[in-house]
């Protein structure tokens, strides 16, 4: 893969391709790639998951720390996104001081996980008042081809699925030694996914490779849940690029959006031990 | 039960709306909106040549913004400095003003648009982007409209308009969701959107048709205080 950015010619052939349904790949546009989960990437998190999707391939490894809980919520844990852009998945990354893509992906990872309410916060006091757990997810891409949003929710909410709570130690301290098989609590029937809708020309797709999203003009994230397994329900979005969208679009996302989180959540059920 | 405002708005009602143009005399254009408490002031600075010259770009301007909440502006004390939140809102602000804009007439350019909160009571970006929207105008830019902005909360299951703090901390029934949104003014074209909380998608449509009836109102008055401070 070079690190030259898309061409004018190959946008140009893609806005004709997509007016005609068409994607170099001989997927629709609205086809998701298959997708493999694999779990314990490293036995050193409390949870971890391992997300290919086509090419891209995102990491991400929770660990468990005690803390104070938040002045404004005494009652409940916290929750923690972070995670980096490697330089080692895309020569379009680069070392340093994060930038946009780098803050942009974490904090709607967070966004929807934490809107959902899929973790419940507030099993996760130690000491009320003084002592909680605290769950920080960090994301990391290995390889990205696109959508990498897409699949580092999948990878969160997985890895999310495996999290034990370690054990505690007689002066309160986490004891890494010791193997726990207690799970991290988790409220039940919430599992968030996100769909990202990219936008080229007048036609919208999903889950672009590196080169589609590229020559892509606009793109919005949704981060819905079939909440408590009862009505589809959005917890997070953000409209990113320039490209403004028009209320017809608007209304199109909404149509697909249960089915597109359907589809997904049978081909995850797989995945679910 | 049909949720009930803390300050007895109708759900549809927003709070008194203050726009003035003109208020730093230092800047190309300048502007302040405020939705009641939340104040807003926005800073436009160019087009001036960019620097260093390799960021320019031949084809257009590049329209820069920084969003921050002045550290005194909420009740704990921010920080100074950027922060990931600010960071954020400073690009989607950026892209939902940029596409109201004729960058294409100022090659290897830079627009910075400033925009500080004084006194935050939530809904703080979208007066913000009011705010910029104005100072860019009043910087005599040319703009193919404004670019108005309103969030739209809902409130267990109502959908309410102009969300304060108040309403952002709800947490009965479905909790509070937010939903800040902007647009070209007499479009349909939308250039922020952006949702925390829990809102089905077939709800999403009905709040948009409440930002079309309150980005109407916010226009006249951006208008309004275009045209006072043209006198």
């Amino acid at each position: 893969m070079s690190a030259m950015d898309t061409s004018a010619l190959t946008q140009e052939m893609l806005v004709k391709m997509f007016a005609a349904g068409k994607r170099f790949d001989g997927r629709k546009l609205l086809e998701q790639r298959d997708f493999t989960v694999e779990y314990n990437i490293s036995n050193k998190a409390e949870g971890s998951a391992r997300v290919r999707m086509g090419k891209t391939d995102v990491v991400v490894g929770v660990k468990m720390e005690i803390g104070e809980p938040y002045p404004d919520s005494l009652d409940k844990g916290n929750i923690m996104v972070s995670g980096d852009l490697l330089p080692m998945a895309s020569p379009r990354f680069e070392s340093g001081p994060p930038k946009f893509n780098a803050i942009e992906l974490p904090r709607l990872i967070d966004r929807m996980v934490r809107e959902s309410h899929m973790i419940d916060l507030s099993k996760l006091v130690v000491v009320e008042g003084e002592k909680v757990w605290t769950v920080i997810i960090d994301v990391y891409p290995i390889n990205d081809d696109g959508a990498l949003i897409d699949a580092a929710a999948i990878a969160a909410v997985t890895a999310l699925m495996q999290t034990r709570i370690p054990e505690l130690n007689e002066r309160g301290r986490i004891d890494y030694e010791k193997k726990s098989t207690k799970k991290l609590p988790l409220n039940d029937g919430i599992l968030p996914l996100n769909f990202t809708f990219f936008k080229l020309g007048d036609t919208l797709l999903i889950d672009p490779t590196r080169e589609e999203e590229e020559a892509c003009e606009g793109k919005i994230m949704w981060g819905l849940s079939h909440y408590k397994n009862k009505e589809h329900m959005i917890h997070s979005c953000q409209k990113g690029l320039e490209v403004p969208l028009n209320r017809e679009e608007i209304e199109q996302m909404m149509g697909h959006l249960p089915k597109l989180y359907d589809d997904t959540l049978k081909k995850l059920q797989k995945f679910l031990k | 039960m049909t949720y009930k405002r803390s300050d007895g708005r109708k759900l549809d009602e927003m709070r008194p709306i203050t726009a003035k143009v003109g208020i730093i005399p230092n800047a190309d254009g300048s502007a302040m909106f405020s939705f009641g408490k939340t104040v807003a002031i926005a800073a436009v600075y160019g087009p001036r040549l960019l620097h260093p010259q390799h960021m320019q770009n031949p084809q257009r301007a590049i329209l820069r913004v920084n969003y921050d909440l002045l550290s005194f502006s909420v009740s704990e004390r921010k920080k100074p400095g950027p922060s990931r939140r600010s960071q954020e809102i400073s690009k989607v602000t950026e892209w939902s003003l940029s596409p109201a804009l004729e960058l294409k007439e100022f090659p290897n350019t830079v627009v910075d648009v400033q925009i500080y909160i004084l006194q935050a009571d939530a809904s703080t970006r979208v007066a913000g982007i009011n705010a910029a929207s104005m100072a860019l105008a009043h910087a005599g830019l040319p703009m193919k409209n404004l670019v108005c902005a309103v969030a739209i909360g809902k409130m267990d299951k109502d959908l309410v308009v102009d969300v304060d703090k108040d309403e952002e901390d709800f947490e009965d029934g479905e909790g509070a969701t937010d939903f800040p949104v902007a647009k070209i003014a007499n479009s349909d074209k939308y250039t922020l959107l952006q949702l925390d909380g829990k809102i089905q998608p077939h709800i999403i449509p009905k709040a948009l048709k409440l930002v079309d009836e309150a980005c109407e109102t916010i226009y006249e008055i951006q208008k309004k205080a275009l045209k006072e401070a043209a006198l």
